[in-house]
């Protein structure tokens, strides 16, 4: 992002960074609309304060001042998920700050008021609450289980907040208050599967997951697209409880049954037993092809390298993707956390949220939640996403890349292979319900 | 004049009504909505604490497994209101339209029999108070018939609250598994979420609590309560009395269980949504802080106490988010070493002694038998009994009274 960075200093004009990937001829329009723009040299915040008053730029009693605009931020800072929201929380303040060097939006700086969700679905939605009715933040960034979403959803619809979601999802879910910018199951699943079977050629599967929403739905996925449109067949399908860390019967069954592929979505603390599992029991990378849906970067340091060696994992971003923005981003995000600090799919999806909600918001040259929503119907993309060129679908899912990487020994993971065109979101596949 | 007198002592009125003020005039005149519904949701957790008090603090009998009848309470209550939300019209988009969301995704096709219930709202309120009655019954009744107590039934009710909540997790194509269920909005066409809805669910809620604890008062200071206390104390001598004290436990705990189900169900309609988080081991545990913060020996304590745990986590959380666990844990630990009987022992060793000094000085000290109320923290629940010792007249009646004054030794379970 610090390409973004910039190209924006020269223009001083934060609003300016709107300008820069016009393509369509909408953006174009509006532009035309923004054009006026008065001379380089007035400064940033002068300026703003000229060209979009407060009373203009908020009719909805959100908190915004003359330099400010306060927006929430809702994670399990404590609890057992904040080991996995902990990289969210990190990429989300660095774009934050990003944003705030750059000037802000429409000339204010971002100011953040953080909740704590502590893991617990309830108090998700006691904080949303205090956060969109008592502190009318602008938006927020946060969540990261589907239980958490799910407890916030109705506040979001009903007090019309604005949530962008980071983690990637089980889809059938479409909201007007929600941005989701992880992939939803059909991204992540379809194309790993077509991989298995066109590159190698796996016919048979064994699905297993953790036994909540997002397994099940993703295994739904699986098995309609490995049953009726490949025409392989499912040879087991078997799910644990959260938190599960007894793997010895499953290893027996997947002897038993042979499969070409194993397709995992073990998650958390679970992982980590059931590749250990599968190491003890000699099912590794060299002899056995197993895709995942949910080890990243993050899973993959508590794992560890050596129990993950040659399997393969399906997402969109990892952090060893090697193009220039990617390279920018990570050097920011260790220069902020420390070299040791490592990205997952997840962290990458936060860090952009921030910058969607931005060229958003600066497309509708207002924070009103209803004006940022309709100019995210159409038009705004991210050209300087680690991942790569992304766009936001009037679905409110983000048209990305998928992509399969495998399990180095160092615990890090090479890309194997990538989608040629970036995948259309579809949350409520047909033929797969 | 004296009678009046005599009944607002006995049924501890004045500290019932000062509490009534608090929640009904003081906090909605100062609070905003949110602040106002927020305590609405603690007083759900208040139901759990009061029954605490009747069956830890008086049957001596610790449940830590609480969170389990809150949890059938509240998804009794929420199993109406998730049908009333899922109409075939706004579920249309769903392979089978009609039927809650979670049961579609998880390839369910017809409404299962056990839900047919909760499209009735009469059936629904039965069965809130009902079927958590019916657990508590089945649990206890095994348990206290076998004269099964102390920490062991403590570890048993612990092991309920776990396998229930594997159960509701693992069910989740019946039950919505851990996303519990969500986006609950009306009642009977009434939608639940708009600013007069949350008053009026405030105060029904503030009625139910307010009847709640003078039913148990009464409980308390019938023969019942005497008995019961007298069981906690020594139970073997209740028990050569010709008592049976498996009965008087097994309906203490079915209050209890009875009590936390109503506020699980108006957590449901306050907070719109349950979820599995309720019913598990932490929350039970939680629920048995709230009661001993606030003193499990008195029924108004249990309900500041709910509300003052409550409000330090959410004001810790908010003021505070990296170190309000440690904060919280500070309160835990702090109130339960200076004041083992809560803040209602706070009250009755500290404020009461010296509030009757002050008086005695003023009037020349005629007036209180000062015995009564410089008696030792635990006696809270026997302060009403030299009145009642004057009008019983069995010897064995007295003879319980006196065990129960007896109680003043802080520390028995």
């Amino acid at each position: 992002m610090s390409k973004h960075n910039d190209s924006n200093k020269g223009a001083t004009g934060a609003p300016a960074s709107a300008v820069e990937d016009t393509v369509s001829p909408l953006r174009r329009r509006i532009l035309q609309g923004i054009a006026a723009l008065p001379a380089l040299s007035v400064s940033g915040m002068a300026f703003a304060q000229a060209k979009y008053p407060t009373s203009a730029i908020n009719t909805t009693k959100l908190a915004i001042t003359d330099t400010e605009v306060t927006v929430g931020q809702l994670h399990s800072a404590t609890g057992t998920m904040a080991i996995s929201e902990t990289g969210s929380i990190q990429a989300e303040q660095l774009a934050i700050d990003q944003i705030n060097a750059m000037g802000g939006i429409l000339g204010r700086k971002i100011k953040v008021i953080k909740e704590d969700g502590a893991s617990d679905w309830p108090t998700f939605a006691e904080k949303s609450k205090k956060l969109l009715i008592n502190d009318h933040v602008a938006a927020v960034f946060g969540c990261w289980t589907s239980a958490s979403r799910k407890a916030v959803l109705p506040v979001f619809e009903k007090e019309n907040g604005l949530l962008y979601y980071p983690t990637f999802y089980e889809g059938l879910e479409q909201s007007k208050n929600v941005f989701y910018t992880g992939q939803e199951a059909t991204q992540q699943i379809l194309y790993s599967l077509d991989w298995a079977k066109k590159e190698k050629k796996a016919g048979t599967f064994f699905l297993i997951g953790s036994d909540y929403i997002w397994p099940r739905t993703s295994m739904k996925i699986a098995r309609k697209h490995i049953e009726n449109f490949q025409k392989g067949k499912v040879v087991g399908e078997e799910y644990y409880p959260l938190g599960s860390t007894n793997f010895g019967s499953l290893m027996n069954k997947i002897k038993l049954a042979k499969p070409d592929c194993i397709f995992a979505a073990v998650v958390g603390g679970s992982n980590v037993a059931f590749y250990k599992a599968l190491k003890a029991a000699g099912i590794t990378g060299d002899k056995q092809l197993l895709v995942t849906l949910s080890v990243t970067e993050d899973e993959m340091t508590g794992v560890g390298g050596e129990n993950f060696q040659g399997f393969y994992s399906s997402m969109k971003y990892f952090q060893s993707l090697d193009n220039d923005n990617n390279k920018k981003f990570v050097a920011a995000f260790k220069a902020k956390y420390g070299k040791d600090a490592v990205i997952g799919d997840v962290t990458q999806a936060a860090y952009l949220g921030a910058w969607l909600w931005k060229a958003a918001v600066e497309k509708a040259g207002s924070f009103d939640v209803d004006k940022v929503v309709a100019a995210s119907a159409s038009g705004i993309e991210l050209k300087q996403a680690p991942e790569g060129y992304v766009k936001l679908d009037a679905n409110h899912h983000l048209w990305s890349k998928s992509r399969i990487a495998m399990g180095m020994p160092d615990a890090t993971f090479k890309v194997v292979s990538e989608s040629p065109e970036l995948i259309k979101p579809d949350p409520f596949p047909k033929g797969y319900q | 004049m004296k009678a009046i007198q005599e009944l607002i002592k006995r049924y501890q009125l004045a500290s019932l009504l000062v509490l009534t003020l608090l929640l009904a005039v003081v906090l909605p005149l100062s609070l905003d909505i949110f602040r106002l519904n927020l305590i609405g949701k603690y007083l759900t957790y208040a139901f759990v604490a009061v029954g605490l008090v009747m069956v830890w603090g008086y049957g001596g009998v610790l449940s830590l497994g609480q969170g389990v009848f809150f949890g059938l309470g509240g998804y009794a209550m929420a199993m109406f209101l998730k049908l009333e939300a899922s109409d075939p019209v706004t579920t249309a988009i769903q392979s089978t339209p009609g039927i809650p969301d979670f049961m579609d995704w998880n390839q369910i096709t017809a409404l299962p029999a056990f839900w047919l219930p909760f499209k009735s709202l009469p059936l629904t309120l039965i069965a809130v108070i009902a079927v958590p009655t019916l657990l508590a019954w089945i649990i206890s009744f095994a348990m206290f018939k076998r004269r099964v107590g102390g920490v062991y039934f403590a570890i048993i009710t612990q092991a309920v609250a776990l396998i229930v909540t594997v159960l509701i997790i693992g069910q989740q194509g019946y039950t919505g598994g851990v996303n519990g269920m969500t986006d609950l909005k009306t009642l009977l066409g009434w939608d639940t979420r708009t600013n007069s809805a949350k008053y009026i669910l405030y105060y029904l809620c503030v009625a139910l609590l307010v009847g709640s604890i003078v039913l148990c008062r009464w409980i308390q200071t019938s023969k019942a309560g005497t008995l019961l206390l007298a069981m906690r104390d020594k139970e073997d001598r209740v028990r050569f009395s010709g008592y049976d004290v498996a009965d008087f436990r097994i309906f203490t705990f079915c209050l209890a269980a009875a009590l936390s189900g109503i506020g699980g169900a108006l957590f449901s309609l306050q907070v719109g949504f349950m979820s599995p988080s309720f019913v598990g081991i932490v929350p039970s545990v939680e629920m048995v802080i709230f009661a001993a913060v606030g003193g499990r020996m008195s029924l108004v304590g249990a309900v500041y106490g709910t509300l003052l745990v409550n409000a330090g986590k959410t004001y810790f959380s908010e003021s505070f988010p990296d170190l309000w666990l440690f904060l919280m844990a500070a309160l835990f630990i702090g109130v339960t070493m200076a004041f083992p009987m809560g803040l209602a022992g706070l009250w009755e060793s500290h404020v009461v002694p010296w509030w009757s000094k002050r008086k005695n000085k003023g009037k020349g000290g005629d007036a209180e038998p000062a015995g009564t109320d410089a008696a030792p923290p635990a006696a809270v629940a026997a302060t009403a009994k030299p009145a009642r010792q004057a009008s019983a007249d069995s010897a064995l009646t007295k003879g319980l009274s006196d065990v129960g004054a007896q109680s003043a030794i802080p520390g028995s379970i």
